[in-house]
């Protein structure tokens, strides 16, 4: 099984596989946490913030569209106090010219130049819209953005956003807060193979499992928002998740075995009743 | 004077009632009473169909309060002789596909676990009960001891009553709290003048975070959250009852009032003090109400407002003393304000007259947000 190792690959500084998780380096900025949180749908900002605290999470986004940045008590205070960094987003945007509108007003109130490019087709799938994205993503670019795209699980246009410019490509596992998990992990693991910037998988995740497949798969971090805001008990998810993508990516470094047909014995059987006899 | 309520939304107006009810002294401080969130709520009275997960105390106080509402509203009609357009005749909410559906039989199984009774019904029989509901519904619940009251009617009726029991009413906007010695003693005016209580409420929904003269951790800790609503009108009611509706994961609710009006709502967002209503937020609403009742496009369009709830780090209000003596707070109501009406006024009024807060309000004591969320 060829598979490369490819935050290894960015940052060689973490050595063989197996010597250790490492950090998650986007853009050259690091982070220890690989799970990135969305806010979207907590029922009070106090569960929200305690969701925040239990997955560890040192980067998180927040719907542009949806907050007034100065407001006093909003969703930027929790960050700011749980000194989490803020990724605005552009959701809600149906063609490239809002969203690049809408990352530039980000800019503007945040004082951050990183955006979480969302071009959506329609409101049914929410799924993104490839062409819209792919003009939005040079466009923003082209005017200095790190730009971290939410994509198709499309190998192809993975690729073409990475050749464009992007600091990161993030994979949808299902449509976005659907819970269904990672539909097609075939095409998430070719992407990663490809891909010399941070897969991000983002999107779909319904529980744990779905999380530790996504690092197993070789992605280098796990975006959520739904799976842990919309649980009964938001916090205890978000911990099950930090828990789950630290999991996923040891396993990932440490290598699985190959699937086997049949049994193979953990322990050697031969010369046993011999020597013990 | 004994007491000074500053906010004359439905909750300072209701404190007032019930203190006048019980021998107090009081005075009201308002620019424009009722004319805030009051004047835009819907006006649902539906915990049951609200219930949230990890809001069970809340549910409790609402379950309270809308026990409360018959008599209480029974009580304001005669001393006002004014009617409040209160009913108890229950909720249906619907679901419009099946992950729609699917949600709903979460929120029956979670009510069944604290014990309430809720009938889960067919599409069929959704639109037996409401025959304008869409053929495309799926199914639903009905919550028989949820209802509705106008909230722009009620309002009226408290301001009849604090009226009738000699409470006064200032129209200005408070300015500053006054403090001697650390004790609140009143409030001081935009306008300049000074009114001196015994004791002061804060129930200015956000702005009770926004007063002069007290120390940070005795101001609530309320932010607005902004609600569009909009009002239709034909010539008789459209639906015989409140409908909560689910479409495709997105809530809309729809009041219907025996005049024919029918409130559509609303949205809930994080925009600070802005009350701008937006294409967004009325299409939002008006495509999710379609979505449930076809019919509605023959309505007359009669209103579309902005309102700002004061909501809370956990949602659920903050009432009684605060860190400052003479200070009480009522307020952080979220979007439950109508519905805790009964159980804040009750609860405040005996908190002012004996100095206890009554058990069913002491979960939402201010001092819960001593400590910051998440520093166990």
């Amino acid at each position: 099984m060829q598979q490369r190792d490819r935050a290894e690959a960015a940052s060689p500084a973490d050595g063989e596989p197996g010597a250790g998780p490492g950090p998650l380096v986007i853009a050259g900025e690091s982070f220890e946490s690989r799970l990135i949180m969305g806010t979207g749908g907590a029922p009070s900002m106090r569960v929200l913030e305690e969701a925040l605290t239990a997955s560890g999470t040192e980067l998180t986004t927040i719907a542009m569209r949806r907050v007034d940045a100065g407001a006093r008590g909003s969703v930027l205070d929790v960050l700011r106090r749980c000194g989490i960094r803020v990724l605005p987003n552009t959701a809600g945007c149906f063609t490239a010219g809002e969203a690049v509108l809408t990352a530039k007003m980000a800019r503007e109130a945040l004082q951050t130049n990183w955006i979480k490019l969302e071009v959506i087709a329609d409101e049914r799938t929410l799924l993104p819209d490839p062409i819209e994205l792919a003009d939005a993503a040079e466009q923003l670019v082209d005017d200095g953005f790190v730009v971290l795209p939410y994509t198709n699980d499309d190998p192809v246009l993975a690729h073409r956003l990475e050749q464009t410019g992007c600091a990161a490509v993030m994979p949808l596992g299902s449509p976005i807060g659907s819970g269904l998990g990672i539909r097609n992990p075939h095409n998430i693991e070719l992407i990663v193979e490809r891909a010399q910037v941070p897969v991000i998988l983002d999107a779909g995740l319904g529980t744990a499992s779905d999380a530790a497949l996504a690092m197993e798969l070789g992605c280098d971090a796990v975006l959520l928002a739904t799976a842990v805001t919309r649980a009964q008990s938001p916090a205890l998810m978000a911990a099950a998740m930090r828990h789950a993508v630290e999991a996923g990516r040891l396993a990932r470094l440490a290598g699985r075995i190959p699937k086997r047909r049949y049994a193979q014995a953990s322990s050697p059987w031969e010369g046993l009743s011999s020597s013990t006899v | 004077m004994d007491v000074v309520i500053v906010g004359g939304g439905v909750i300072g107006l209701a404190t007032a009632w019930q203190s006048l009810a019980r021998g107090l002294r009081v005075t009201v401080v308002d620019p424009e009473p009722a004319g805030k969130a009051s004047r835009v709520a819907a006006g649902m009275l539906t915990p049951v169909s609200e219930l949230t997960y990890g809001e069970e105390p809340l549910l409790r106080l609402g379950l309270a309060s809308r026990d409360r509402y018959p008599s209480f509203v029974a009580e304001l009609e005669e001393i006002s002789g004014r009617d409040t357009g209160y009913r108890g005749d229950g909720t249906l909410q619907v679901a419009l596909d099946s992950d729609d559906l699917a949600v709903l039989g979460e929120l029956r199984r979670f009510q069944e676990s604290l014990g309430i009774a809720t009938e889960a019904l067919t599409g069929r029989e959704c639109r037996k009960r409401e025959p304008m509901l869409a053929p495309s519904v799926r199914g639903g619940l009905f919550a028989p001891d949820d209802g509705s009251i106008d909230p722009r009617r009620l309002s009226a009726a408290l301001l009849a009553a604090v009226d009738r029991l000699g409470g006064t009413l200032v129209r200005d906007r408070a300015a500053e709290v006054l403090t001697e010695d650390g004790r609140a003693t009143g409030v001081r005016l935009a306008g300049g003048d000074s009114l001196h209580a015994g004791q002061v409420v804060l129930a200015a929904g956000p702005w009770s975070h926004d007063l002069k003269g007290l120390p940070p951790d005795a101001l609530p800790p309320v932010r607005p959250v902004k609600g569009q609503i909009l009002r239709l009108r034909g010539t008789t009611p459209f639906l015989s009852r409140c409908v909560r509706g689910l479409v495709r994961g997105s809530s809309v609710y729809l009041v219907p009032r025996a005049d024919g009006e029918l409130v559509v709502g609303a949205t809930q967002e994080e925009m600070g003090f802005d009350t701008t209503v937006t294409a967004g937020g009325l299409w939002e609403l008006l495509r999710d109400a379609r979505e449930l009742l076809p019919g509605i496009t023959e309505l007359a369009f009669a209103e579309v407002s902005a309102g700002l709830r004061p909501g809370s780090p956990d949602n659920a209000p903050i009432l009684g003393p605060s860190a400052v003596p003479g200070l009480l707070l009522a307020t952080g109501h979220f979007r439950n304000g109508v519905l805790l009406t009964p159980v804040t006024a009750d609860a405040m009024a005996e908190v002012l007259v004996t100095g206890d807060l009554p058990e069913v309000a002491r979960p939402f004591s201010p001092g819960r947000f001593a400590e910051p969320a998440g520093a166990a």
